[in-house]
């Protein structure tokens, strides 16, 4: 069987794969994703659904250049998916509040914010700090547990199911090749790029692009790459469909267009098990209701725990191999928010043949790990 | 002892579903010592099968039949032995500690934990889905359900009920119509007219050696009363604008209309594996019965320690048959908690070993008989798919042709499965329609992964539960 | 439609129906109380608002959602009727009642 060959192979079909593959496809590219099937860790599972800004970059002024970026550009893929797939992902970006339900917490989340915010070169934008009475302006039933919250207009929040249809819709309908049950097991460099043997068959990209989640770390040791990733577990739960009360999203909770409330963000390290476990669901149910009384009858229809791809210090990995030229990682636990630079900036990147000075912040250089050859 | 009031803290056997097989372990368990504690999510015993038995309005017992009665000696045995009963019982999550387990139970919207070491899941069957274009309409039901009607309510079909689909349920609720004088307008039959004559010889001799056989005899006798039988029907349709109003079917080259008000389906009964699922037991596809049943072993082990399954869950066998399971999976589980040793048990469990078989010869050439037509079995078009989020046949198979390999991702792509019903009446309809697109087979399709609650429980319930530093520091993540 | 055997007794439990009063027999279920009422449907869907009614009456369809004294998405089937009960079929999503907050 003559291999099948494409200008750039895609490893893995969730948020970060897709949205790459996508962006590709729009410019032309003859593209494959290759994808595992259907017991696979998934991390896109977890998502939640944020298209969110505020609070994030500490430690890391470029993340938070790059998540602004993205969420400015978040329209544009909204528009341009609904174009080439017929799906409206349903984007809304009214702004978001990160509430707190003790002085504590709302001092240490002002605190977060403010020396985030005051990272030399960071790009700025202004927050809110809401009392109750404040927060109760934009949520009338908000429970009287709630002291504060911090608020900006950048955040947002997208139907992730839909955005996932949309992306792999709009993928194939642009002459992108999708292979699912395409788990890859060996990765070599050939004269012009690469061949890929992946669900028996093998490929044959003059690139390839690491979109893998978990799989990164084993995949990218066959391209020159050292990925540290490790899963930080989630758990989400989801409750029957109300009718809309909630007009802005919440960090941890938020009601999608369809009226599914969503109650989210533990994060646990606890290996690969995907299992749930009462104790957190039970903290985190205890909190939703505090936040909103009202949602106290409502009730859980599923739960469910994915595992996010962690960095050591949380923040994205992109990197080119130099190893291996023409290969590259990207890896973040973020990939809703960052859909829309990955699609359309990441991507023009990837196909110059390298990564621009102002994506070096995310090269695995700063864990000082050495290179396999 | 009648049904408790107060759950104790920790029991040594946790059992779940007061069926047939659920009874029968209780009081078989309890018999050994066994501190046992049987959890039933309705108001009064015995399941499905013998459902209403201690409250039915119909006392007359040619009107429900000897088998239905058979059921108050085991709710009398229940309700005479020293395990616990606990009805309107929702066991909702299910979590490993130790060598057991705490169960969530819900109890008028209160949360509850117990301790077990041991669980027998006896949570039954249900019925296999029947995917016709217009089965979500107003006014269709299961025939399972015209029959809880009339067990529980006395209530029976009026004027303008036709009755379709297949198997020996059919034939069981069209005897008891007509033994209370009712009868339908028509039984749209639509067993597969080749299938007769599939069944291999060994099959045909179990079946005609079988306690089933005179029992179905006299059933399609007494069947026949309840309305004129149309055989070899090839399709079906319901229609109407908001509640059904006509019967649309093809039989012997022939597609006619029957206006009616009411639709009773029924096309077999399957393991409702929702509960097993979620605590990971293994399940494997069964190409003869066409559903997932959960893998066991002879004694009813599932793949998971501590938990044993028995009954219609463990695989469709019928009443007796789980009956009979129900005092192995006790004994099984009396020797995994140390009570008895393997030899003990395999002694003890001579008989109902014995008696099991004995009600499941002649099963085999029941399921190869009735097993569903793959017409409706596997729909098409608009046919509604999952009917809690209203997923059709068509967007399936274009997410499929999408590049979607299983019932998971499919969840992802549609929504499909992530309902309240939580896949019962589509995961094995959408397992088998990913197998047909893809040229596989739902063995290696798969199925919905399940997780818990099991039924929904309100968030104000979940909060109830303990939580621990960890699950705070989780959650809230304030530096320390 | 269905009717009633006359084995099972009249039905003399007083409660309403939309509004509407009713009698209900003792000891049914809500859907079975709605079924003998003459009433297939009992909920539009929140997904398309297509009229729904019960299907299995055994309690894992969720078709049989019913509002009942205030509280909605009851499953009617696994609730039996109780002297001046209101039943009330429901239409779309829930509402999230702002009363809880009080």
């Amino acid at each position: 069987m003559n291999p099948e060959e494409s200008d750039v192979a895609v490893i893995g079909g969730g948020l970060v794969g897709a949205a790459i593959a996508y962006g590709l496809v729009r410019l032309g590219k003859r593209v494959v994703m290759l994808d595992e099937g259907d017991i696979a860790f998934r991390a896109a599972r977890g998502n939640f659904g944020l298209v969110w800004v505020q609070g994030k970059g500490l430690g890391m002024p470029a993340y938070g250049a790059w998540t602004q970026l993205s969420a400015r550009q978040w329209p544009a893929l909204a528009e341009s998916l609904r174009a080439e797939s017929g799906v409206d992902v349903s984007l809304e970006q009214p702004g978001g509040l990160h509430v707190c339900l003790s002085e504590r917490e709302l001092e240490q989340r002002v605190a977060t914010m403010t020396r985030m915010l005051g990272q030399p070169g960071f790009e700025g934008y202004p927050f809110e700090t809401l009392d109750h009475a404040g927060v109760a302006r934009y949520f009338p039933q908000i429970g009287p547990a709630v002291v504060g919250a911090t608020h900006t207009l950048l955040d947002g929040h997208v139907n992730a199911l839909r955005l996932f249809r949309a992306l792999h819709a709009a993928f194939v309908a642009l002459g992108g090749n999708y292979r699912a049950n395409h788990g890859v097991d060996r990765i070599a460099r050939e004269s012009v790029g690469f061949a890929i043997d992946a669900g028996g068959r093998r490929h044959v990209s003059v690139q390839v692009v690491l979109a893998a989640g978990l799989g990164n770390a084993k995949l990218g040791d066959q391209v020159g790459l050292t990925v540290p990733v490790r899963p930080m577990r989630g758990q989400i739960i989801a409750l029957e469909r109300a009718r809309r009360f909630m007009h802005y999203p919440m960090g941890a909770l938020r009601q999608t267009d369809e009226g599914t409330v969503l109650i989210g963000d533990s994060q646990e390290e606890a290996g690969f098990d995907t299992t749930v476990g009462t104790p957190i669901l039970a903290t985190m149910a205890d909190r939703a209701q505090r936040i909103f009384p009202l949602l106290r009858d409502v009730r859980i229809t599923r739960t469910w725990a994915a595992l996010r791809v962690m960095s050591p210090d949380g923040f994205p990995i992109y990197e080119q191999s130099q190893a291996a030229p023409g290969a590259f990682v990207a890896s973040c636990h973020s990939g809703v928010t960052l859909a829309a630079a990955h699609a359309f900036d990441l991507v023009p990147q990837i196909l110059a043949g390298s990564l621009e000075p102002r994506l070096s912040a995310f090269s695995t250089e700063r864990f000082h790990v050495s290179k396999a050859v | 002892m009648s049904a408790v009031d107060a759950l104790k803290p920790s029991y040594e056997l946790a059992v779940i579903g007061a069926g047939p097989a659920g009874m029968a372990a209780a009081v078989a368990a309890a018999q050994r010592g066994v501190a046992t504690i049987l959890f039933d999510e309705q108001a009064s015993p015995g399941g499905q099968i013998y459902r209403g038995v201690t409250t039915t309005p119909l006392r007359r017992r040619e009107l429900l039949g000897d088998d239905y009665w058979h059921g108050q000696g085991l709710v009398d045995a229940l309700l005479g032995c020293a395990a616990d009963y606990a009805p309107r019982s929702i066991v909702w999550a299910v979590t490993r500690i130790g060598d057991g387990f705490e169960l969530a139970v819900s109890r008028d919207g209160v949360a509850h934990l117990v301790r077990v070491a041991h669980l027998i899941v006896a949570t039954g069957a249900q019925e296999r889905p029947f995917p016709i274009p217009g089965w979500t309409l107003p006014g269709v039901m299961t025939v399972g359900a015209a029959q809880i009607l009339l067990k529980t309510a006395g209530l029976v079909p009026g004027d303008g009920t036709v009755v379709a689909g297949s198997g020996p349920l059919l034939s069981l609720v069209l005897a008891q119509f007509a033994a209370a004088g009712v009868s339908v307008d028509a039984v749209l039959d639509t067993t597969p007219r080749d299938r007769r004559w599939r069944a291999a010889w060994r099959d045909v001799i179990g079946f005609a050696t079988s306690p089933y056989l005179a029992k179905g005899v006299a059933l399609l006798r007494r069947a026949r009363a309840a309305g004129r039988v149309v055989r070899g029907v090839e399709s079906l349709e319901a229609i109407g604008d908001h509640r059904i109003e006509r019967v649309r079917y093809r039989a012997g080259g022939q597609t006619i209309e029957l206006a009616c008000t009411s639709l009773l389906l029924h096309q077999g009964v399957v393991p409702n594996i929702n509960f097993a699922n979620a605590i990971g037991c293994e399940q494997r596809w069964d190409e003869v019965q066409a559903c997932f049943v959960p893998v066991v072993d002879a004694w009813g082990a599932s793949s998971v320690p501590g938990v044993t399954l028995a009954g219609d869950g463990a695989g469709i066998a019928g009443a007796r048959a789980a009956e009979a399971h129900g005092r192995i999976a006790a004994l099984n589980a009396a020797c995994a908690i140390g009570r008895i040793d393997p030899a003990q048990r395999d002694a003890a469990g001579a008989a109902a070993q014995a008696d099991r078989a004995r009600w499941l010869r002649g099963r085999r050439f029941l399921d190869v008989m009735y097993r569903p037509a793959p017409q409706y079995r596997i729909p098409v078009g608009d046919t509604v798919v999952c009917r809690c989020e209203e997923v059709t046949a068509r967007q399936v198979l274009e997410s499929v042709r999408l590049g979607c390999t299983g019932p998971n991702q499919m969840k992802s792509f549609l929504r499909c499965g992530m309902g309240p019903c939580q896949g019962r009446f589509c995961g094995l309809t959408v397992s088998e329609l990913i197998a047909k697109e893809r040229g596989s087979t739902p063995a290696e399709i798969g199925h919905y992964r399940l997780r818990f609650p099991i039924k929904p429980i309100t968030l104000g319930e979940l909060a109830s539960l303990p939580q621990t530093e960890a699950s705070e520091q989780a959650v809230v993540r304030l530096p320390k | 439609m269905f009717q009633r055997l006359s084995e099972a007794g009249p039905p003399t439990l007083p409660l309403t129906i939309d509004g509407n009063a009713a009698l209900a027999r003792p000891g049914d279920s809500v859907a079975a109380t709605l079924i003998g009422a003459g009433h297939a449907d009992c909920r539009t869907t929140p997904v398309s608002g297509s009229a729904r009614g019960p299907y299995c009456l055994m309690g894992i369809c969720f078709d049989c959602l019913v509002e009942i004294d205030g509280r909605p998405n009851q499953q009617g089937c696994m609730i039996e009727v109780q002297a001046g009960m209101q039943i009330v079929r429901q239409e779309g999503s829930r509402p999230v009642d702002v009363e809880a907050t009080r």
